[in-house]
């Protein structure tokens, strides 16, 4: 990669060159903007269509669109949707076989749809997730064909933050409002206008395509501060402690039990959770049974029938099933994948109808080990 | 042999069996793999049984029915029950908390001429259960999936998670937690795509308990929500109204 560009500023008409660039090169613009009460991601025909002025208020169970007199059009977080409902969609068909009347079968695998993607608005903690799910499915032996295509070609530009939200916490899972390598383009907005930094050739060539000067000393300064002062605003935290240890130490934890009578096992935190994976599959026959296909489908460890083995559910009780999540989440995915599984958006917070909070519990894990050790020394 | 299928109806208001007629696309198809052998609503023409294949609407609310389903059973090799009637007692089971001879007072000039049972149930608490299809009404694409599978002699692919799940995969933004709407979702069994949330309502529960339910924990959140007790108790009391009122149990 020759990438030694200079940081470059561009202004409102700049966005809008850039998105229409991306749309001249016959790109699937994917970016945020608003719909039924959210701050969505969905197809973008223009940068107008960008959620200019609007911001969230979030909690625990709660999210609420909240108008914003700066005009800005990234201040925002944790969507209901990430990145991987485009990249790893939920129903994706993987083959279908045909059965002919003197009784042959024949399979064809199906062609995965492979759009050419650009991610506009790939917030730094989205980054570190869509590298997460990198390594998760085309990182070992089998590779998700399908994932793999759509990674490949996709760009990604991401846009730091200056404004995070209630639910963040990536602080203080190793990340921050900075963006890490992996984008093409890197954004800051600051006062209507947006810092470019170019992270790869194919950024470059587009940043080329878009009316730009470059950033100067000064621009660069503020967007950094104001990055920096997002990093002290921090809405949650983790504990500071080793999460792999204290997972490994609380599986028969007393606030498991807590937990799980609050815990509607309804899923919710898997689907939005950036870096949650897992799929099942299901078979489609027609009437006639002379046609199959096998679809691939988003599931989740809240799934009764997801640990169904011969004769019945492994994790039959609420109680092993939110464990499962957690202790996989922040534990084992060290184990199976060399790092966390949770990049501190904050999603599964805001998203989980019973308000149910990650920092919460796991603040409580510690809390009970502590006892727990105090109790025995 | 070309199997048979046949559609009984106890007590219901016929629009499950109705979305089987409403399978447009697939009558055609259905027609050329199964003979139908009984289904009234349909058509006049009835051949009696055994059947392979039995769909059963409606509730057991008389013991004529009571009887009838035994029957049903006894003629039948699978029997799949479909919709909140036969899966749950429908919303007619509201009458199995309240007083069922007062209301036959109230209600009926001549309440001698009413002979019913003080309960709704299940067709499940009378007779054995091949499969049981919900919804008020069920969908139509899991009735021909049902269908299908039980031609092919294959479990169905019939999801025993929440609405949540249907509805997250259908990108549709959560209505409680943006909107602050009541929604039953999380503890509705999955099956209808997610409707009405997708059309910015809260799901009010019309198939039943999910798989995997944990009703005490919704309670604070659907008064988080702005209903007050009364209005919770009247949520839960719709099309399911028994079924939900079993996993109430604070
Ligand atoms: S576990 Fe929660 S905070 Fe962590 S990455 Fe997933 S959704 Fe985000
Ligand atoms: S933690 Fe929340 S979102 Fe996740 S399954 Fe439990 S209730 Fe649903
Ligand atoms: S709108 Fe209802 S069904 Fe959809 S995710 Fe929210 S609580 Fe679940
Ligand atoms: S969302 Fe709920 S009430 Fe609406 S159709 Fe589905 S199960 Fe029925």
């Amino acid at each position: 990669m020759s990438v030694t560009a200079a940081p470059a500023m561009i202004d409102r008409a700049g966005l809008d060159a850039l998105v229409a660039a991306l749309v001249a090169q016959g790109r699937t613009v994917i970016g945020p903007t608003v719909r039924d009460g959210a701050i969505v991601l969905a197809e973008l025909d223009s940068a107008e269509a960008l959620p200019f002025g609007w911001g969230v208020e979030l909690d625990a169970g709660r999210y609420r669109l909240a108008r914003r007199d700066d005009g800005a059009a990234f201040a925002h977080s944790a969507g209901p949707q990430s990145w991987k409902n485009f990249l790893h969609p939920a129903r994706e068909r993987l083959w279908s076989a045909e059965r002919t009347p003197e009784g042959d079968v024949s399979f064809t695998a199906a062609e995965p749809a492979v759009p050419s993607y650009a991610f506009l608005g790939v917030r730094p903690c989205d980054l570190r997730a869509i590298a997460i799910q990198d390594r998760v499915l085309t990182g070992g032996r089998h590779t998700d064909s399908g994932y793999a295509g759509r990674r490949e070609r996709a760009l990604l530009i991401a846009v730091e933050c200056t404004e995070p939200g209630a639910t963040c916490f990536c602080v203080s899972t190793g990340g921050g409002p900075a963006a890490d390598p992996g984008y093409d383009l890197a954004l800051t907005e600051t006062d209507g206008r947006f810092l470019v930094r170019v992270g790869s050739d194919e950024g470059a060539a587009l940043l080329d395509r878009v009316p730009h000067r470059d950033a100067g000393p000064d621009a660069e300064e503020t967007a950094r501060d104001a990055v920096d002062a997002a990093r002290e605003r921090m809405g949650r935290a983790l504990p500071p402690v080793d999460l792999r240890t204290l997972m490994g130490a609380s599986l028969a934890a007393e606030r498991w039990d807590d937990v799980a009578a609050r815990c509607l096992t309804c899923g919710n935190c898997t689907m939005v959770c950036p870096t949650c994976f897992c799929t099942t599959t299901e078979e489609v026959t027609d009437l006639t049974g002379d046609h199959t296909e096998r679809w691939q489908r988003w599931d989740s460890c809240f799934d009764l029938d997801f640990s169904y083995l011969h004769g019945g559910p492994v994790r039959s009780s609420p109680y092993s099933r939110y464990r499962q999540w957690l202790t996989h989440k922040l534990g084992t995915w060290h184990d199976q994948f060399g790092t966390s599984g949770c990049v501190g958006c904050g999603r599964c917070i805001a998203w989980c109808p019973a308000g149910i909070d990650i920092t919460e519990e796991v603040a409580a894990l510690d809390a009970e080990r502590t006892a727990r050790g105090t109790e025995t020394d | 042999m070309t199997p048979t299928l046949a559609v009984f109806k106890l007590a219901s208001c016929d629009g499950c069996q109705l979305t089987l007629l409403d399978c447009e696309d697939e009558l055609l198809a259905l027609a050329g793999e199964v003979e139908i052998s009984h289904f009234l609503e349909a058509s006049s023409s009835v051949t009696g049984g055994p059947y392979d294949l039995t769909l059963v609407e409606g509730s057991v609310t008389t013991a004529a029915d009571a009887e009838r389903v035994r029957a049903i059973r006894a003629a039948s090799r699978h029997l799949v029950t479909i919709g909140a009637c036969a899966t749950a007692g429908g919303i007619q089971a509201l009458r199995n908390f309240a007083d069922v001879d007062a209301y036959r007072r109230v209600v009926y000039a001549h309440p001698e001429y009413i002979d019913t049972l003080a309960t709704s149930t299940p067709v499940s608490a009378h007779v054995d259960v091949d499969f049981e299809l919900r919804g008020c009404p069920i969908d139509k694409r899991q009735l021909i999936e049902v269908i299908t599978a039980f031609l092919a002699g294959r479990k169905p692919d019939v999801p025993n998670h929440s609405v949540c799940f249907e509805c997250k995969r259908r990108g549709t933004v959560c209505v409680t937690v943006a909107h602050g709407t009541p929604c039953l979702g999380p503890v509705t069994h999955a099956g209808c795509g997610a409707l009405c949330p997708a059309y910015q309502r809260g799901c009010f529960g019309c198939f039943g308990p999910s798989g995997s339910v944990n009703l005490p924990a919704l309670i604070p959140v659907l008064r988080r929500d702005g209903l007050d007790e009364d209005a919770v108790g009247r949520f839960l009391h719709t099309f399911n109204t028994a079924a939900f009122e079993e996993e109430w149990a604070p």
